[in-house]
């Protein structure tokens, strides 16, 4: 018995020893001596994980050209990547430059593994002027050094099959109550078609339009103190406006609620089988993808409701993009800032906005990414007017998991034929809520 | 260690001459072995010691450090400056008033029917299947190859397939029964909702099942042919002979074989992830997944980590008293 406790005792002390080394989080990177190699994580922006090193494989054997840094790129599809990111964060054995969805941007910020990018780095990309004022704004909590600076820009709209909607007779809606009604004159069950087509099982798309149609309705997920208010009259009529689609309008195919970030959703607009579809600007490139032109669906500005509900806003997008950090603790600061200052150049946001279907991030770009010109204003007009910026407090990760997911949850008992009510909705955010209470 | 060694090679050699002093001279064979065989199967678990520590011990001090402070989002960087916690997450995690501690009691709930549900099953179904390939007849070594299919499937592979066999519109489970046989008019869906919990118990079953049926025909295989007929002679049928004989010499197999899948399957991971992905659906929110959830989806590794503690105490004191009372039981027998 004592020698066990012993032991014990020798273990523990072993094992303190090895958490005072882990804490520091050492080194970093699969890095080569020299410094010349750069390990990059990118985020999934072409049809497939294969299309997006095909784009960017040319793009940085061109920057190993120009500055002799070899750049190790992989590609990493939404589902894993903030676990990924997580798991790098705490281990402290990252790439050295990687993708962000920009809406994490202030809850990577807090967990301090991000370099921030202080007066000299930022002039060493370029200079913070460069970059488009409302993208340059999602790096990171205001009046802190920013974590990340933004690589790709994009927007919500509301895709439209023309075909079938003139061969019903209807004009693209204005209001949230033009969309319904449309949606329903176009849900064929029979047929298998619907009117609109979401993507159920995705926690992101869903906390997503939450925020929107919280809006809308007059919410805001977090007050000025940066406390979650997600059981305001305001969010819970958001959240019932959107699984309403699923639920009581019923002109959602009840499977969507399995599709996941991914081609299913834009599959089904592009065949047919959905008349609308609520994505942001890169969907562009999976209906082409799938065999859709680009004049064969137009574009309008997600709709609110008419009247606007009390305290609500017009609001039909968020600043959605991708932004670019580089890990604090990189043996290869200069090659990594380098390759910033590469990848946010005009050239070559020229270049890379086209095949990833982007808005572009840094002033006197315009919209490539479509020879649609009404589709390219209608993107350029929801940034301008009618984006806001999710929350950029730290427990923004937290709130996209917990809302999401409570959402996703609400509309699997939509599918499944039960009944979502306000009660319902309510009992969802408040537990949603109770988790990030928890996590302080 | 090796003090112990030389006090316990001193003692063994207490009535022989202490060996000559000088180092140098080299000893006889006789002397050097019994200090070798006495340090030998010290030598040949120290590997296992290590491992052990490295693999298991290890992580597991350092869950239990981790769930006493507060090692949340803005922590994980650098763990070292992580405020101390105190009993605080066991707190949060066991207040069954909030709605945590409520969905910790709901997922624990959840992961029990589980476990009573496949173990059970897996346990009766391999049973079954190795009493009646225990005769050997034509074909039973491609019977008992085509039982073991599942367990020798890599997990990921056999799980990702059920999930596209369970899929709403193009799943083969819905084919069969509502194309091909007409039994339903409506495609349910099998990976949301309650039915999630069935096919979820289903999945399960299938993988498990396969590796009590493995043991228990192994155990089987070690019980002589004699006894069946001796008992055959003394009237007994089959009925009797499977419980009095068969059950009754396996059960030091049956008490190893139900442990180890109770074990496995109250921890169950692989199978609601592949399955649902992070986040299952409440009636299949089993014990491990929800404690991942806790963890990596909210950043509060300290909360997931003290929920981890009360798992480990919780098992080990099953455990405990699962072994106490079948060793007290097959002491008296």
């Amino acid at each position: 018995m004592k020698a066990r406790l012993i032991s014990t005792v020798l273990t523990v002390l072993a094992v303190t020893a090895t958490a005072a080394c882990s804490g520091g989080g050492t080194s970093s990177s699969s890095s080569s001596a020299g410094g010349k190699t750069l390990t990059y994580w990118a985020s999934n922006q072409g049809t497939s994980l294969e299309n997006d090193k095909a784009v960017l494989g040319p793009e940085l054997a061109k920057f190993q050209k120009q500055t002799g840094v070899k750049v190790n790129l992989q590609v990493i599809g939404w589902p894993d990547l903030l676990n990924k990111i997580l798991g790098a964060t705490t281990s402290g054995q990252g790439p050295d430059v990687l993708n962000i969805g920009n809406t994490w941007a202030a809850s990577l910020q807090a967990t301090g593994a991000f370099m921030p990018f202080d007066a000299k780095a930022l002039t060493a990309i370029g200079g913070q002027d460069k970059f488009v004022p409302a993208s340059f704004a999602t790096g990171g909590v205001a009046g802190k050094p920013v974590t990340s600076v933004p690589l790709y820009g994009l927007v919500y709209g509301l895709y439209y099959n023309k075909k079938m909607f003139a061969d019903a007779g209807l004009q693209p809606p204005t209001t949230w109550q033009e969309l319904q009604a449309a949606a329903k004159k176009l849900t064929v069950p029979a047929k298998n078609q619907y009117g609109m087509v979401l993507e159920g099982a995705s926690y992101t798309e869903s906390v997503h339009f939450a925020f929107i149609f919280g809006r809308q309705n007059g919410g805001q997920p977090f007050d000025a103190a940066g406390k979650a208010t997600f059981t305001s009259d305001g969010m819970i009529a958001g959240v019932k406006q959107y699984v309403d689609l699923m639920g009581k309008d019923k002109v959602v195919n009840p499977s969507n609620v399995q599709y996941k970030n991914g081609p299913e959703a834009p599959g089904d607009f592009a065949k047919g089988k959905a008349a609308m579809l609520m994505s942001q600007n890169n969907a562009d490139n999976t209906l082409q993808a799938d065999g859709m032109k680009s004049g064969e669906y137009g574009v309008v500005p997600i709709p609110t409701p008419s009247p606007l509900p009390a305290g609500g806003k017009d609001v039909a997008s968020f600043v959605a993009g991708i932004n670019l950090s580089i890990f604090k603790n990189t043996k290869n600061q200069d090659a990594a800032l380098k390759l910033l200052k590469f990848l946010t150049s005009p050239e070559e946001q020229t270049i890379l906005d086209k095949p990833f279907t982007a808005l572009p991030v840094v002033k006197g770009g315009t919209v490539n990414f479509t020879d649609n010109k009404a589709e390219a204003d209608a993107f350029a007009k929801v940034l301008a007017t009618k984006a806001e910026p999710l929350p950029l407090v730290a427990a923004e990760s937290a709130f996209e998991t917990n809302v999401g997911n409570a959402v996703n949850g609400l509309l699997a008992q939509a599918a499944t034929g039960k009944d979502v009510t306000n009660a319902d909705i309510k009992a969802a955010m408040q537990s949603a809520q109770d988790k990030m209470a928890a996590a302080g | 260690m090796p003090v112990t060694t030389t006090n316990s090679t001193s003692s063994a050699l207490g009535t022989v001459p202490p060996p000559p002093p000088p180092p140098l001279s080299p000893r006889p064979r006789g002397r050097r072995r019994p200090r070798w065989k006495g340090a030998t199967p010290y030598l040949l678990v120290l590997p296992a010691i290590l491992l052990e520590l490295l693999i298991h011990i290890i992580p597991m001090l350092v869950g239990i450090w981790m769930s006493f402070i507060q090692l949340t989002q803005f922590f994980i960087a650098n763990w070292s400056q992580a405020p101390a916690a105190g009993l605080d997450n066991y707190k949060i995690a066991v207040d069954f008033s909030s709605s945590i501690g409520q969905a910790l009691l709901h997922s624990f709930t959840v992961s029990i029917l589980y476990t009573l549900i496949v173990v059970g099953l897996a346990w009766l179904f391999g049973m079954s299947a190795a009493a009646v390939l225990q005769h050997s007849f034509r074909g039973r070594g491609s019977l008992r190859t085509l039982f073991l299919v599942p367990y020798a499937l890599p997990v990921y592979a056999g799980v990702i397939t059920w999930s596209f066999m369970l899929q709403r519109d193009n799943g083969l489970v819905n084919h069969v029964l509502v194309n091909n046989l007409h039994l339903l008019s409506n495609p349910p869906f099998w990976l949301i909702g309650n039915n999630a919990f069935v096919s979820m118990a289903i999945v399960a079953l299938w993988r498990s099942w396969p590796f009590a049926f493995l043991m228990i025909m192994a155990g089987m295989q070690s019980i002589p042919d004699e006894v069946y007929q001796a008992a055959a002679v003394d009237g007994a049928g089959v009925w009797q002979q499977l419980r009095h004989i068969t059950l009754g010499m396996l059960r030091p197999v049956n008490v190893v074989l139900v442990l180890m899948l109770f074990l496995w399957t109250f921890n169950d991971f692989n199978t609601p992830f592949v399955l649902f992905g992070p986040t299952p659906p409440l009636s299949a929110d089993l014990i491990s997944i929800h404690i991942y959830d806790n963890s990596f989806v909210n950043w509060n590794f300290g909360l997931g980590a003290a929920m981890s503690v009360l798992l480990l105490l919780f098992l080990l004191v099953v455990t405990g008293a699962y072994l106490l009372i079948t060793n007290r039981r097959s002491r008296r027998a």
